[in-house]
């Protein structure tokens, strides 16, 4: 792997607190220069603990930390220029907001003039010019969050981290800053590594996206990839809304596979991570990949109980019976064209062998 | 919001009352409510606390004992023209009303007199005893041939001070300042002197006691806002075990441990860290003050330093070590200034009552640790002055106002937290 593809590197890293159970098992893991990296996952799968580790507030119990090449353990935080964002800003309270961004840059022992020059150009970059002179207190959650930005970029750090940043923030809100947030990283090519649970956040940002379950990375790829092509069961239940069959393994194909439920229905899918005939495995499908009543040639076709409608406004969430499952759900279009579903009505429903994905069984 | 208001008239409810009006009265019952839940502390407050701070306050300056026992007299007095001796017309008033007047009533008259001229107290116990044996005037040469005194006229001249109904004496004497026969300032004699040392050694005491709760409380203070709560909890209930023992336990404990053959001086000597004809000199001094106060009142320190610390987030920490901060440094810049409601709080609630302390100087303080309050204790109980006893304790009062006063200024009331 070339320099430029490894700015942050995670070498072999174990992360223990107690010494019985490890937080982050055996984590190698390159961050190119200039790329945004999501660490996704639900809380207590120690992607928090990644970033500590990153920005010097914890150690690793054994393995290496390299940033730029160079090994970072043994290097104080306060010496890494690394910048941070933290869950709830951390911002100064008895300093005002220039005093805030000033404080990176003044124990750097930069000139006065040069000071004032790179807070304001900071204020600028998060549009709060006027806001200056009041005090983070004085300012509403989004603000702040603004100025929590600035600050951990006004002193130029080679890596900015963001640890759930938009987490207290409500939802119109937090949206915008996501866009905001993609588009200072794109102006200034900065390498950032962004911490939440919220996928739709991580699928709106990242370059990559790395999903962490019980200390350690599930899956790590585009945030396409991951939706369209889930390789565990966990990583599809986690991202995005997603159907699961339960059934054995029939027949194995070379790239396909059949898998059939415990109600005796045959699957067609495309075989990800299933080994060996009678295994167990989950059969994984976007609702929005289901066809109904459709006069198309597809692999699969079932008929299904309408169970429940629940009206969305742009769509129609559908709950029905399908293969002994009463909780697959299909996303109707509210459009022309849209099929206009009865409950208890039985319909057709029909996907594509390559959309359903035979996963592990977990 | 379809109505418009017109820009002049009041604002209307629906039915046509002026809303200010219509809040108030619905108001009303609320503050009713609220007067009423604190009314009967109030009423208690009003007469047990409020009372007799005013009666305090108004005995600091009150002189009407005199008065109301020698009332002619003064009429009389009022006319002399304070050159050489009275008229023979003062003398004759004044023996008829210390023959005829009570034994109790002149007692305190005479006390109040001798604080003017000492002497007054003894000269008119023996004239009472004496007077009945004159029958008739002239009485001034007959008076005079009882007790000399009757003669001076610095005697005569000290009854000035007291011819008005209040007197700043009390306050004066406060301070070492007295007023002379001619009623201008001036002050006590050398030897008479000991209240202004009194109140610079009650500072200093004060302001040591606090320095040093505050030194050993803040660190103590970090130690359990920062340490996990099964920890931390430990902690403060070894930090709040003192005030669960009595006071004079503990004050006679450190009796123990201070005096000169105590347990810390022996440990000193047996550990060969000092001689044995050189131990320190711990106890019945203001040191042992110092030390024993410190004590006591640490926790009035570490309390509110804790419940301040306790609010301040780690990660303002992390977010300066972060933004490239040494630990010092962030300390110094992020921490202090976090921490500076619960310093000023600590700081002013242990001043407060380290400057009013009376029991741990009395028992250990010796003759050097003396503080204010010992010699309202001393003139309340042994010497009678309630006068003075209040001229001290209102001045006290005025520092705290003062104080506290200040510290609004500086700091902001509103900053204080207490938990």
């Amino acid at each position: 792997m070339s320099q430029k593809d490894s700015f942050v590197k995670f070498e072999k890293v174990d992360k223990s607190y107690d010494g019985e159970i490890l937080v982050v098992k055996d984590l190698n893991l390159d961050v190119p220069k200039g790329e945004f990296l999501t660490m996704l996952g639900p809380s207590g799968s120690g992607k928090t603990t990644v970033l500590m580790m990153l920005a010097g507030f914890e150690t690793p119990t054994s393995g290496e930390i390299y940033l730029d090449g160079n090994p970072i353990s043994s290097i104080p935080p306060n010496k890494r220029g690394i910048g941070m964002v933290f869950q709830n800003y951390a911002l100064f309270p008895h300093m005002t907001v220039k005093e805030n961004l000033a404080f990176p840059l003044e124990v750097r022992k930069m000139q006065k003039s040069e000071i004032d020059e790179k807070v304001g150009n900071a204020l600028a970059m998060v549009e709060l010019q006027d806001f200056g002179n009041r005090m983070p207190l004085q300012l509403s959650g989004g603000q702040q969050q603004r100025v929590a930005l600035a600050r951990s970029l006004v002193f130029e750090p080679r890596l900015v981290l963001m640890d759930e940043p938009l987490g207290a923030l409500d939802k119109n809100l937090r949206e915008q800053m996501q866009y905001e947030i993609k588009h200072i990283h794109e102006k200034i090519g900065i390498t950032v590594v962004y911490v939440t649970h919220d996928q739709s956040e991580a699928l709106t940002m990242s370059n990559r996206i790395a999903v962490f379950n019980d200390g350690k990375i599930q899956q790590i790829s585009s945030p396409d990839v991951l939706y369209e092509k889930p390789n565990s069961s966990f990583v599809a239940q986690f991202i995005g809304e997603n159907n699961q069959l339960k059934g054995k393994v029939k027949s194995i194909n070379g790239e396909n596979c059949i898998v059939t439920t415990e109600s005796g229905d045959d699957i067609h899918a495309l075989k990800v991570n299933v080994n060996n005939n009678g295994d167990g495995s989950l059969v994984s499908l976007r609702p929005e990949r289901v066809a109904i009543n459709s006069s198309e040639n597809f692999e699969n076709n079932f008929d299904a109980k309408v169970k429940e409608l629940i009206y969305l406004g742009d769509h129609i969430r559908s709950r029905v019976e399908i293969c002994g499952n009463d909780q697959f759900i299909v996303k109707i279009p509210n459009s022309y064209k849209g099929a206009n579903l009865k409950e208890g009505a039985t319909v057709k429903l029909s996907w594509k062998a390559s959309d359903s994905r035979a996963l592990d069984l977990n | 919001m379809s109505q418009t208001q017109s820009s002049t008239g009041p604002i209307l409810t629906t039915d046509g009352i002026p809303l200010k009006v219509s809040l108030k009265k619905a108001e009303r019952i609320n503050k009713i409510r609220a007067f009423l839940l604190v009314s009967p502390l109030l009423i208690f407050i009003l007469v047990t606390f409020l009372v007799p701070i005013g009666d305090m306050l108004a005995r600091s300056i009150d002189d009407r004992q005199i008065n109301t026992v020698f009332p002619k007299t003064f009429e009389v007095y009022k006319k002399w023209d304070r050159k050489g001796l009275p008229s023979e017309e003062v003398y004759k008033t004044m023996f008829f009303e210390l023959k005829n007047s009570e034994g109790y009533s002149v007692g305190k008259a005479s006390t109040r007199m001798n604080y003017s001229k000492s002497g007054w107290k003894s000269l008119l116990k023996k004239s009472k005893r004496k007077f009945k044996k004159i029958e008739e005037g002239p009485y001034k040469e007959q008076m005079i041939a009882i007790d000399k005194k009757w003669a001076d006229p610095e005697y005569w001249l000290a009854l000035g001070q007291m011819v008005d109904p209040t007197t700043m004496g009390y306050y004066l004497n406060a301070v070492d300042l007295k007023y002379d026969s001619s009623k201008n300032i001036v002050q006590q004699k050398e030897n008479r002197r000991i209240y202004n040392k009194t109140w610079i050694k009650t500072f200093k005491v004060s302001i040591l006691v606090t320095l040093f709760c505050l030194l050993l409380g803040y660190p103590i203070s970090y130690l359990l806002a920062t340490l996990p709560m099964k920890y931390s909890n430990l902690l403060m209930i070894c930090v709040l075990l003192p005030f669960w023992t009595s006071l004079l336990v503990r004050t006679v404990a450190w009796m123990v441990m201070l005096q000169q053959k105590g347990v810390l001086n022996n440990l000193l000597v047996m550990s060969n860290l000092i001689a044995d004809e050189n131990r320190f000199q711990l106890m019945y001094n203001q040191t042992a003050v110092v030390i024993v106060m410190t004590q006591i009142l640490l926790p009035f320190m570490v309390l509110p330093l804790y419940s301040v610390m306790k609010t301040i987030s780690p990660t303002y920490m992390r977010a300066a070590l972060n933004l490239g901060a040494s630990p010092m440094h962030a300390f110094y810049k992020i921490y202090m200034p976090n921490s500076v409601p619960g310093v000023s709080a600590g700081c002013l609630l242990v001043f407060i009552i380290a400057i009013g302390y009376y029991i741990t100087p009395e028992l250990v303080g010796g003759k050097d640790g003396q503080m204010v309050g010992n010699w309202i204790a001393y003139h309340l109980k042994t010497t009678l002055n309630w006068g003075l006893c209040a001229a001290l304790g209102a001045i006290l009062l005025a520092m705290m106002t003062v104080l506290y006063w200040a510290y609004n200024k500086i700091v902001g009331i509103e900053n204080i937290k207490l938990g």
